[in-house]
């Protein structure tokens, strides 16, 4: 079992404290079957390997793979970290986006710790070791963290592999943005809160940043809609999606509309991981979203 | 982050997607920053095929790094050149951008990049 990121330094007052759903993606991404799909979809040929005549074909270009709304970190820690146990290579360059910017923070330090710990612990360094192409170690490379609107930031059919654990749970409606998130630039009060962001925040901002992570909207579909709709423009040719639901976002409907989606399609959409089993319902699950 | 990272990030503004203006942002006021990686000729190598080079060239000279060749290398070209291999880790992998404005050749906007993290939230005009 590979170890699980430790986020011991994450505000939880006002970033998402990993969870059920944040475990079952771990344990989804690590099962047998879904690193013997990744290592399929983004082949990789050790350099260290004596390459016998014929020669092997060349290596697939370095996967990218982002997650939005990482919160803790958690994920894209254990993404980075065992990337080599993960995809059979090394080369992976991994991206967060949140809209939070504690969330940013947080992440970019989970990461760094899982991955200096992956490395041996030795923390010199800081991402990127020496261990030989061969051995199951090996961390990938974290370009960084962004504060962003989803993926809209990101250049159109770039991302290899989107990892979402959405705000699922359904609510009566959106959250509006926490004004200390607005950046509107032309604020006579910018400069104040600026100040402000990075030192302190009220209870009310803080529950409102919450809010953010787990309030979906109707159905606790509306912005993990908004995702399944960007999937043509973000995702690349291999690409694929891991994107979380829970039951009452009424996953089956979901699966089938997304198998329906005309663009960029035909789409492939499956439950690869689940918990909470009850009575045949799953209270939780992963959907692998990818294209043949 | 990573100055790669630009390779991946286009202005958010829906309207600039289409342009080819909006890609690569452009690096303003940038605080620049060197991490400890250990070189790897295979990231480097398997990145190639998937960088814009192009962009990567207007963002290498932005940044006052020597200017990058007009072509990429070759992967075999790139595996028995040291030095290119080197200026790449360096630029690519090592280089974070610390504070500073990404700015959209398109519209104009400016994103600020504060302690490593860039902001691409948009205000409330331009969504």
């Amino acid at each position: 079992m590979l170890p699980t990121p430790s986020t011991s330094h994450v505000p939880y007052e006002r970033v998402y404290e990993p969870a059920e759903d944040s475990f079952l993606l771990l344990d989804t991404l690590s099962s047998p079957s879904e690193i013997a799909f990744l290592s399929r979809r983004f082949p990789s040929v050790p350099s260290t390997q004596k390459q016998p005549p014929p020669p092997p074909p060349p290596s697939s270009p370095t996967p990218l793979i982002l997650e939005i709304g990482p919160g803790s970190g958690v994920v894209l820690a254990f993404l980075t970290a065992h990337a080599h146990a993960l995809f059979a290579r090394r080369d992976v360059l991994t991206l967060g986006i949140d809209i939070n910017r504690f969330a940013c923070v947080a992440t970019a330090q989970t990461v760094a710790t899982a991955v200096t710990e992956a490395e041996g612990g030795n923390a010199s360094e800081s991402g990127g070791g020496s261990s030989s192409s061969s051995s199951n170690k090996g961390a990938g490379y974290l370009l960084g963290t962004a504060q962003g609107n989803l993926a809209s930031a990101v250049r159109p059919r770039q991302v290899d592999v989107l990892v979402f654990n959405p705000p699922y749970v359904p609510t009566a409606e959106l959250p509006s943005l926490p004004r200390q998130l607005g950046n509107d630039s032309d604020d006579d009060n910018k400069v104040a809160r600026e100040e402000k962001k990075t030192t302190t925040t009220t209870y009310e901002e803080d529950s409102a940043l919450l809010a953010l992570s787990y309030a979906g909207g109707r159905d606790g579909m509306e912005i993990t809609e908004r995702v399944i709709a960007a999937l043509p423009a973000v995702l690349s040719d291999r690409g694929l999606a891991y994107l979380l639901l829970c039951a009452q976002n009424k996953p089956d409907e979901v699966k089938g509309r997304i198998r329906g989606m005309e663009e960029g399609g035909p789409w492939r959409a499956e439950t690869v991981g689940a918990s909470g089993r009850q009575a045949g319902w799953e209270k939780l699950q992963i959907v692998r979203i990818w294209r043949e | 982050m990573k100055v790669l990272t630009l390779n991946f990030l286009t202005c958010a503004v829906k309207s600039c997607k289409s342009s080819s203006d909006s890609f690569p942002l452009h690096p303003k006021d940038a605080e620049l920053v060197s991490d400890d990686v250990n070189l790897n000729p295979q990231l480097l190598v398997n990145l190639l095929p998937r960088i814009d080079w192009n962009a990567l060239r207007t963002t290498s000279t932005e940044l006052g790094f020597p200017q990058l060749p007009e072509q990429p290398p070759s992967a075999e070209e790139l595996e028995a050149d040291e030095k290119m291999l080197k200026d790449l880790h360096t630029l690519l992998m090592e280089t974070q951008i610390n504070e500073g404005k990404l700015v959209c050749g398109h519209c104009g906007h400016e994103y600020a990049v504060r302690e490593g993290i860039a902001n691409f939230l948009l205000p409330s005009h331009l969504v």
